[in-house]
Protein backbone atom coordinates (compact mmCIF):
# COMPACT_ATOMS: atom_id res chain seq x y z
CA UNK A 1 0.00 0.00 0.00
CA UNK A 2 1.20 3.24 -1.34
CA UNK A 3 1.50 5.82 2.13
CA UNK A 4 3.09 9.10 2.44
CA UNK A 5 4.03 11.34 5.87
CA UNK A 6 2.70 14.50 6.24
CA UNK A 7 3.87 15.79 9.25
CA UNK A 8 4.20 12.49 10.87
CA UNK A 9 0.50 11.30 10.04
CA UNK A 10 -0.29 7.88 8.97
CA UNK A 11 -3.28 6.29 7.63
CA UNK A 12 -3.63 3.12 7.21
CA UNK A 13 -0.35 1.59 8.62
CA UNK A 14 -0.63 -1.42 10.70
CA UNK A 15 1.54 -3.88 12.94
CA UNK A 16 1.40 -7.09 10.19
CA UNK A 17 1.61 -10.40 11.60
CA UNK A 18 2.20 -12.33 8.35
CA UNK A 19 0.55 -16.22 9.28
CA UNK A 20 0.98 -17.72 5.59
CA UNK A 21 2.28 -15.94 2.72
CA UNK A 22 -1.53 -14.65 1.66
CA UNK A 23 -3.23 -14.42 5.10
CA UNK A 24 -1.97 -11.62 7.61
CA UNK A 25 -3.42 -9.84 10.76
CA UNK A 26 -3.54 -6.72 12.19
CA UNK A 27 -1.70 -7.37 15.54
CA UNK A 28 -2.40 -3.85 17.45
CA UNK A 29 -6.30 -4.16 16.11
CA UNK A 30 -6.85 -7.77 17.14
CA UNK A 31 -4.88 -6.78 20.41
CA UNK A 32 -7.09 -4.03 21.98
CA UNK A 33 -10.49 -5.31 20.39
CA UNK A 34 -9.78 -8.71 22.46
CA UNK A 35 -8.67 -6.15 25.54
CA UNK A 36 -12.19 -4.14 24.96
CA UNK A 37 -14.14 -7.24 24.67
CA UNK A 38 -12.75 -8.98 28.10
CA UNK A 39 -13.05 -5.79 30.16
CA UNK A 40 -16.67 -6.02 29.45
CA UNK A 41 -17.62 -9.22 29.55
CA UNK A 42 -15.26 -9.27 32.59
CA UNK A 43 -17.09 -6.19 34.15
CA UNK A 44 -21.13 -7.34 32.30
CA UNK A 45 -20.28 -11.10 34.86
CA UNK A 46 -19.15 -9.72 37.22
CA UNK A 47 -21.08 -6.79 37.87
CA UNK A 48 -24.28 -8.93 37.56
CA UNK A 49 -23.39 -11.78 39.86
CA UNK A 50 -25.61 -11.21 42.80
CA UNK A 51 -28.63 -8.99 42.02
CA UNK A 52 -30.34 -6.78 44.83
CA UNK A 53 -33.86 -5.78 45.09
CA UNK A 54 -31.69 -2.24 46.25
CA UNK A 55 -29.37 -1.76 43.40
CA UNK A 56 -25.64 -1.17 44.23
CA UNK A 57 -23.35 1.25 41.99
CA UNK A 58 -22.01 -0.89 39.71
CA UNK A 59 -26.21 -2.19 39.32
CA UNK A 60 -27.37 0.92 38.77
CA UNK A 61 -24.65 1.34 36.04
CA UNK A 62 -25.73 -2.02 34.56
CA UNK A 63 -29.47 -1.28 34.63
CA UNK A 64 -28.92 2.74 32.79
CA UNK A 65 -27.21 0.95 29.85
CA UNK A 66 -29.75 -1.99 29.72
CA UNK A 67 -32.85 0.20 29.45
CA UNK A 68 -30.97 2.39 27.22
CA UNK A 69 -30.60 -0.63 24.55
CA UNK A 70 -33.95 -2.16 25.45
CA UNK A 71 -35.49 1.25 24.71
CA UNK A 72 -33.06 1.35 21.08
CA UNK A 73 -34.77 -2.18 20.55
CA UNK A 74 -38.50 -1.52 21.44
CA UNK A 75 -38.51 2.02 19.68
CA UNK A 76 -37.33 0.32 16.17
CA UNK A 77 -38.66 -3.49 16.30
CA UNK A 78 -41.83 -2.85 18.09
CA UNK A 79 -42.88 -5.15 21.61
CA UNK A 80 -43.24 -8.64 19.85
CA UNK A 81 -40.09 -9.11 18.52
CA UNK A 82 -37.49 -7.02 20.31
CA UNK A 83 -36.68 -9.36 23.14
CA UNK A 84 -35.47 -11.70 20.29
CA UNK A 85 -32.65 -9.44 18.98
CA UNK A 86 -32.10 -7.90 21.85
CA UNK A 87 -28.65 -9.21 22.10
CA UNK A 88 -27.57 -8.60 19.13
CA UNK A 89 -28.51 -5.08 19.91
CA UNK A 90 -26.41 -4.84 22.99
CA UNK A 91 -23.79 -6.40 21.99
CA UNK A 92 -22.74 -4.35 18.64
CA UNK A 93 -23.75 -1.39 21.13
CA UNK A 94 -21.23 -2.36 23.95
CA UNK A 95 -18.44 -3.41 21.43
CA UNK A 96 -18.42 -0.14 19.13
CA UNK A 97 -18.68 2.03 22.08
CA UNK A 98 -15.84 0.51 24.33
CA UNK A 99 -13.78 0.34 21.81
CA UNK A 100 -14.42 3.73 20.64
CA UNK A 101 -14.04 4.96 24.05
CA UNK A 102 -11.03 2.87 24.43
CA UNK A 103 -9.35 4.71 21.71
CA UNK A 104 -10.55 8.24 23.34
CA UNK A 105 -9.46 7.73 26.61
CA UNK A 106 -6.07 5.29 27.16
CA UNK A 107 -3.23 6.92 26.26
CA UNK A 108 -2.12 4.44 23.78
CA UNK A 109 0.74 6.62 22.76
CA UNK A 110 2.71 5.47 25.52
CA UNK A 111 3.13 2.37 24.40
CA UNK A 112 5.41 2.00 21.27
CA UNK A 113 4.91 -0.58 18.46
CA UNK A 114 7.44 -1.30 15.51
CA UNK A 115 4.75 0.43 13.37
CA UNK A 116 1.47 2.09 13.30
CA UNK A 117 0.02 2.69 16.57
CA UNK A 118 -2.04 1.22 19.27
CA UNK A 119 -5.57 3.00 18.78
CA UNK A 120 -9.55 2.35 18.69
CA UNK A 121 -10.15 -0.90 16.85
CA UNK A 122 -12.55 0.67 14.62
CA UNK A 123 -9.93 2.64 12.99
CA UNK A 124 -9.07 -0.38 11.31
CA UNK A 125 -11.82 -0.55 8.02
CA UNK A 126 -11.96 -4.42 8.98
CA UNK A 127 -13.18 -4.17 11.96
CA UNK A 128 -15.73 -1.76 10.88
CA UNK A 129 -17.00 -4.10 7.63
CA UNK A 130 -17.14 -6.64 10.07
CA UNK A 131 -19.45 -5.37 11.98
CA UNK A 132 -21.63 -4.00 8.93
CA UNK A 133 -21.78 -7.35 7.71
CA UNK A 134 -22.76 -8.86 10.84
CA UNK A 135 -25.65 -6.44 11.06
CA UNK A 136 -26.22 -7.90 7.12
CA UNK A 137 -26.82 -11.35 8.13
CA UNK A 138 -28.53 -10.41 11.33
CA UNK A 139 -31.38 -8.99 9.26
CA UNK A 140 -31.52 -11.34 6.62
CA UNK A 141 -31.50 -14.09 9.08
CA UNK A 142 -34.35 -12.10 11.06
CA UNK A 143 -36.59 -12.20 8.31
CA UNK A 144 -36.33 -15.37 7.25
CA UNK A 145 -37.06 -16.68 10.67
CA UNK A 146 -40.11 -14.28 11.31
CA UNK A 147 -41.28 -13.94 7.96
CA UNK A 148 -40.19 -17.35 6.35
CA UNK A 149 -40.08 -17.23 2.49
CA UNK A 150 -42.34 -14.21 2.52
CA UNK A 151 -39.40 -12.02 3.25
CA UNK A 152 -38.83 -11.81 -0.51
CA UNK A 153 -41.57 -10.35 -0.97
CA UNK A 154 -40.04 -6.99 0.13
CA UNK A 155 -37.82 -6.64 -2.66
CA UNK A 156 -41.03 -6.22 -5.10
CA UNK A 157 -42.74 -3.56 -3.08
CA UNK A 158 -44.02 -0.82 -3.41
CA UNK A 159 -44.37 -2.24 -7.23
CA UNK A 160 -42.39 -4.67 -9.70
CA UNK A 161 -39.71 -2.41 -11.01
CA UNK A 162 -38.47 -1.57 -7.55
CA UNK A 163 -36.93 -4.72 -7.71
CA UNK A 164 -33.41 -3.55 -8.34
CA UNK A 165 -33.45 -0.44 -6.21
CA UNK A 166 -34.30 -2.72 -3.07
CA UNK A 167 -31.67 -5.14 -4.24
CA UNK A 168 -28.89 -2.41 -4.33
CA UNK A 169 -30.00 -1.39 -0.68
CA UNK A 170 -28.89 -4.34 0.52
CA UNK A 171 -25.24 -3.59 -0.73
CA UNK A 172 -25.26 0.18 0.44
CA UNK A 173 -26.92 -0.41 3.72
CA UNK A 174 -23.53 -2.24 5.11
CA UNK A 175 -21.40 -0.02 3.33
CA UNK A 176 -23.04 3.15 4.66
CA UNK A 177 -23.10 1.52 8.11
CA UNK A 178 -19.38 0.77 7.56
CA UNK A 179 -17.94 4.26 6.41
CA UNK A 180 -19.86 6.64 9.01
CA UNK A 181 -18.27 4.59 11.30
CA UNK A 182 -15.19 4.14 10.42
CA UNK A 183 -14.63 7.81 8.79
CA UNK A 184 -16.08 9.46 12.28
CA UNK A 185 -13.53 7.53 14.22
CA UNK A 186 -10.83 8.46 11.64
CA UNK A 187 -12.16 11.90 10.94
CA UNK A 188 -11.94 11.94 15.42
CA UNK A 189 -8.14 11.16 15.35
CA UNK A 190 -7.01 13.03 12.40
CA UNK A 191 -8.69 16.01 13.50
CA UNK A 192 -6.91 15.51 16.81
CA UNK A 193 -3.25 15.03 15.03
CA UNK A 194 -3.21 17.40 13.54
CA UNK A 195 -3.84 20.20 15.57
CA UNK A 196 -1.41 18.45 18.06
CA UNK A 197 1.16 18.71 15.27
CA UNK A 198 0.38 22.47 15.16
CA UNK A 199 -0.58 23.46 18.77
CA UNK A 200 0.55 20.39 21.79
CA UNK A 201 -0.93 21.91 25.02
CA UNK A 202 -4.35 22.44 26.68
CA UNK A 203 -5.48 23.34 22.42
CA UNK A 204 -6.54 20.30 21.76
CA UNK A 205 -8.33 19.34 24.33
CA UNK A 206 -12.41 20.72 23.69
CA UNK A 207 -11.66 18.99 20.48
CA UNK A 208 -10.68 15.57 22.53
CA UNK A 209 -13.93 16.05 24.64
CA UNK A 210 -16.01 16.24 21.00
CA UNK A 211 -14.30 13.25 19.78
CA UNK A 212 -15.04 11.51 23.06
CA UNK A 213 -18.72 12.69 22.52
CA UNK A 214 -19.21 12.04 19.02
CA UNK A 215 -17.50 8.50 19.67
CA UNK A 216 -20.59 7.61 22.23
CA UNK A 217 -23.02 9.06 19.56
CA UNK A 218 -21.54 6.93 17.26
CA UNK A 219 -22.31 3.42 19.00
CA UNK A 220 -26.10 4.45 19.96
CA UNK A 221 -26.14 5.60 15.94
CA UNK A 222 -24.74 1.97 14.86
CA UNK A 223 -26.76 0.20 17.48
CA UNK A 224 -29.85 2.31 16.35
CA UNK A 225 -29.36 1.63 12.54
CA UNK A 226 -28.29 -1.64 13.34
CA UNK A 227 -31.70 -2.07 15.13
CA UNK A 228 -33.66 -0.26 12.45
CA UNK A 229 -32.45 -2.73 9.62
CA UNK A 230 -33.62 -5.81 11.45
CA UNK A 231 -37.27 -3.72 12.28
CA UNK A 232 -37.54 -2.69 9.08
CA UNK A 233 -37.86 -6.60 8.07
CA UNK A 234 -39.73 -7.91 10.27
CA UNK A 235 -42.53 -5.24 10.44
CA UNK B 1 6.07 12.58 -14.50
CA UNK B 2 2.76 10.83 -14.87
CA UNK B 3 2.74 9.94 -11.03
CA UNK B 4 3.22 13.19 -10.13
CA UNK B 5 0.74 14.34 -11.82
CA UNK B 6 -1.82 11.88 -10.76
CA UNK B 7 -0.68 12.67 -7.15
CA UNK B 8 -1.45 16.15 -8.11
CA UNK B 9 -4.79 15.38 -9.26
CA UNK B 10 -5.47 13.40 -6.14
CA UNK B 11 -4.64 16.24 -4.08
CA UNK B 12 -7.18 18.43 -5.56
CA UNK B 13 -9.16 15.69 -5.88
CA UNK B 14 -9.17 15.45 -2.17
CA UNK B 15 -9.40 19.14 -1.02
CA UNK B 16 -12.74 19.14 -3.72
CA UNK B 17 -14.29 16.03 -1.88
CA UNK B 18 -14.44 17.20 1.47
CA UNK B 19 -15.21 21.06 0.64
CA UNK B 20 -17.99 19.68 -1.39
CA UNK B 21 -19.22 17.29 1.05
CA UNK B 22 -19.12 19.92 3.65
CA UNK B 23 -22.10 21.86 2.01
CA UNK B 24 -25.62 19.90 1.61
CA UNK B 25 -24.87 18.61 5.51
CA UNK B 26 -23.59 22.27 6.75
CA UNK B 27 -27.08 23.64 5.11
CA UNK B 28 -28.81 20.87 6.66
CA UNK B 29 -27.67 20.94 10.15
CA UNK B 30 -28.24 24.46 10.31
CA UNK B 31 -32.06 24.17 8.86
CA UNK B 32 -32.64 21.45 11.94
CA UNK B 33 -30.48 23.38 14.60
CA UNK B 34 -32.77 26.26 13.87
CA UNK B 35 -36.14 24.46 13.65
CA UNK B 36 -35.08 22.64 17.12
CA UNK B 37 -34.06 26.39 18.66
CA UNK B 38 -38.10 27.55 17.49
CA UNK B 39 -39.35 24.07 19.08
CA UNK B 40 -37.69 24.51 22.46
CA UNK B 41 -38.93 28.14 22.40
CA UNK B 42 -42.10 27.34 21.22
CA UNK B 43 -42.14 24.68 24.31
CA UNK B 44 -39.59 24.64 26.67
CA UNK B 45 -40.97 21.44 28.46
CA UNK B 46 -40.09 19.41 25.17
CA UNK B 47 -36.40 20.15 25.14
CA UNK B 48 -34.98 17.03 26.40
CA UNK B 49 -36.54 15.07 23.55
CA UNK B 50 -35.94 17.82 21.05
CA UNK B 51 -31.98 17.69 22.07
CA UNK B 52 -32.10 13.60 21.89
CA UNK B 53 -33.55 13.78 18.38
CA UNK B 54 -31.59 16.85 17.17
CA UNK B 55 -28.22 15.03 17.59
CA UNK B 56 -29.33 11.65 16.24
CA UNK B 57 -29.90 13.33 13.28
CA UNK B 58 -26.80 15.91 12.94
CA UNK B 59 -24.87 12.84 13.42
CA UNK B 60 -26.74 11.27 10.15
CA UNK B 61 -26.21 14.70 8.76
CA UNK B 62 -22.49 14.38 9.61
CA UNK B 63 -22.23 11.08 8.01
CA UNK B 64 -22.73 12.41 4.88
CA UNK B 65 -19.73 14.77 5.39
CA UNK B 66 -17.46 12.01 6.55
CA UNK B 67 -18.46 9.84 3.21
CA UNK B 68 -16.56 12.70 1.60
CA UNK B 69 -13.87 12.59 3.85
CA UNK B 70 -13.23 8.92 3.41
CA UNK B 71 -12.66 9.23 -0.50
CA UNK B 72 -10.55 12.34 0.19
CA UNK B 73 -8.42 9.59 2.89
CA UNK B 74 -8.45 6.35 0.18
CA UNK B 75 -7.24 9.01 -2.41
CA UNK B 76 -4.56 10.66 -0.40
CA UNK B 77 -3.17 7.55 1.76
CA UNK B 78 -4.36 4.88 -0.13
CA UNK B 79 -4.48 6.07 -3.47
CA UNK B 80 -5.84 3.44 -6.20
CA UNK B 81 -4.89 5.16 -9.51
CA UNK B 82 -0.31 5.36 -8.51
CA UNK B 83 1.28 2.20 -10.06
Amino acid sequence: MYTFLLSKIEVGSHLYVNFSDTLHFHAETIFVSTLVVSVISLFLILGTRDLNRVPGNTQNLLEVIYDLVKSIALTQMGPSYYSQFLPFVATTFLFVLGSNVAGALIPWKLIEIPSGELAAPTNDINTTACLAILTSIAYFSAGLKIKGLGFFKRYIKPAIFFLPLNIVEDFSKPLSLNFRLFGNVVADELTVTVICSLVPLIVPLPVMMLGLFASCLQALIFATLAAAYIGEVIE
Amino acid sequence: MVDSIVSAASVIAAAIAVGFAGIGPGIGQGNAAGQAVEGIARQPEAEGKIRGTLLLSLAFMESLTIYGLVVALSVLFANPFLG
